[in-house]
């Protein structure tokens, strides 16, 4: 009983370093902010390896099947910023876990594709199909503070 | 006496005040009738009513999730909506409620680009936006 209660407070004091060690950086550029969450959130860069950045970018023609064409200037602005702070040049937080699964020169485009989200998101169809959800890369839906890094 | 003057002339202008638009949306308006026109001689004007049908009606050709664009911005515009791809929330697009609306010549473009391909599978014409934006400008 002692052991264990002492074992609970230490978890609880643990916790705020811990919660900071698996943050993942929240994305600061404004440009990104509002280009890239116009949709859905502005994914973390950290998900995803600077290559697939690139691709993605160079690709927004054709983005899932949508027209997310920006002007050229912007374009560059968001590229710069993704890929410096991919998740290949030093990935924080939960989102290292994912960067294990990504081979040597694989370019994922899918950060909902990774092994490391889907091992932590086998749910029912009905969670899936919850009209709040829609699908699996809305992650504000479930993960209130997504857009701050945290995905408790 | 001057004061029932001023008093009147406040009360006339009441109206005009209540009605009168952004100057930035304003421009866009015409920038859009004087499209229309240059397309089509026979264009009379832009028209909300017009703008309604445009946002109520289910098209074919654009992507099947999103046959209106009441899909996402749902039936009733003052109301906030939900992108029916991604499910994130929209604020809503009525200009009472978010007197910003279609106030940012580049953003209006850049989203009836998006959106017309998505619901539609074409461009809207230069008369279409007009409508739909006097549609919202009432709402
Ligand atoms: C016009 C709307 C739109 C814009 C703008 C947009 N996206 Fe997307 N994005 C989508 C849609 C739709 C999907 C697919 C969602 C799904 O299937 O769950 C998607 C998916 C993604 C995914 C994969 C999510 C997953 O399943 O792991 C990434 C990464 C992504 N977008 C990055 C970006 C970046 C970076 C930008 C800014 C340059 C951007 N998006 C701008 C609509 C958009
Ligand atoms: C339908 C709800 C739902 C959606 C949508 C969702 N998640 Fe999750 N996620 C969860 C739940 C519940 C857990 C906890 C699972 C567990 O502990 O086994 C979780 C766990 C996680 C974890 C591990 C956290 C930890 O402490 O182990 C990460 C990282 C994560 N999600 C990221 C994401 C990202 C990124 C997205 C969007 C691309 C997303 N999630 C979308 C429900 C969701
Ligand atoms: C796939 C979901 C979706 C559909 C369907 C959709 N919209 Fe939108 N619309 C958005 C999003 C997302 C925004 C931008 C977010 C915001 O402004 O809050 C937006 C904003 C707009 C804007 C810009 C508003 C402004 O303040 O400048 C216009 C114009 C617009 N939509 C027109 C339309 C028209 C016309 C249709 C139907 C032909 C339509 N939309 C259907 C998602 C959609």
């Amino acid at each position: 009983m002692r052991p264990g209660l002492l074992c609970a407070a230490l978890l609880l004091l643990a916790s705020p370093a811990l919660a900071d060690d698996e943050r993942v950086r929240p994305v600061t550029d404004p440009v990104v902010r509002k280009e890239c969450g116009a949709c859905h959130m502005a994914f973390q860069p950290a998900f995803l390896p600077a290559r697939s950045w690139d691709r993605l970018m160079a690709g927004l023609s054709d983005h899932f099947g949508e027209e997310a064409s920006l002007p050229a200037d912007k374009t560059e602005i968001i590229r710069a910023y993704l890929t410096a702070n991919a998740g290949d040049k030093g990935g924080q937080g939960e989102a290292r876990k994912f960067m294990r699964w990504v081979a040597p020169q694989g370019m994922p485009l899918r950060i909902t594709e990774n092994p490391a989200f889907l091992r932590k998101h086998r749910f029912p169809d009905a969670v899936w199909k919850d009209p709040k959800v829609v699908t699996r890369s809305n992650c504000p839906a479930c993960h209130g503070r997504a857009d701050q890094g945290l995905y408790e | 006496m001057r004061r029932s003057i001023l008093l009147a002339g406040a009360i006339a202008l009441l109206p005009v005040l209540a009605l009168a638009g952004d100057p930035g949306r304003d421009a866009i308006l015409s920038d859009y009738a004087a499209q229309a026109r240059r397309l089509d001689p026979a264009f009379t004007g832009l028209s909300a009513q017009r703008g309604e049908t445009l946002f109520r009606t289910k098209w074919n050709g654009g992507d099947p999730r999103t046959p209106s664009c009441t899909a996402c911005h749902t039936a009733d515009p003052r109301q906030p909506g939900q992108n029916a791809k991604t499910g994130r929330p929209i604020d809503p697009v009525a200009v009472s409620v978010n007197p910003r609306r279609f106030t940012d010549k580049a953003e209006v473009e850049k989203q009836f680009g998006r959106d017309c391909k998505s619901v539609l599978g074409r461009d809207c014409t230069p008369a279409e936006k007009g409508d739909y934006i006097s549609f919202m400008a009432g709402q």
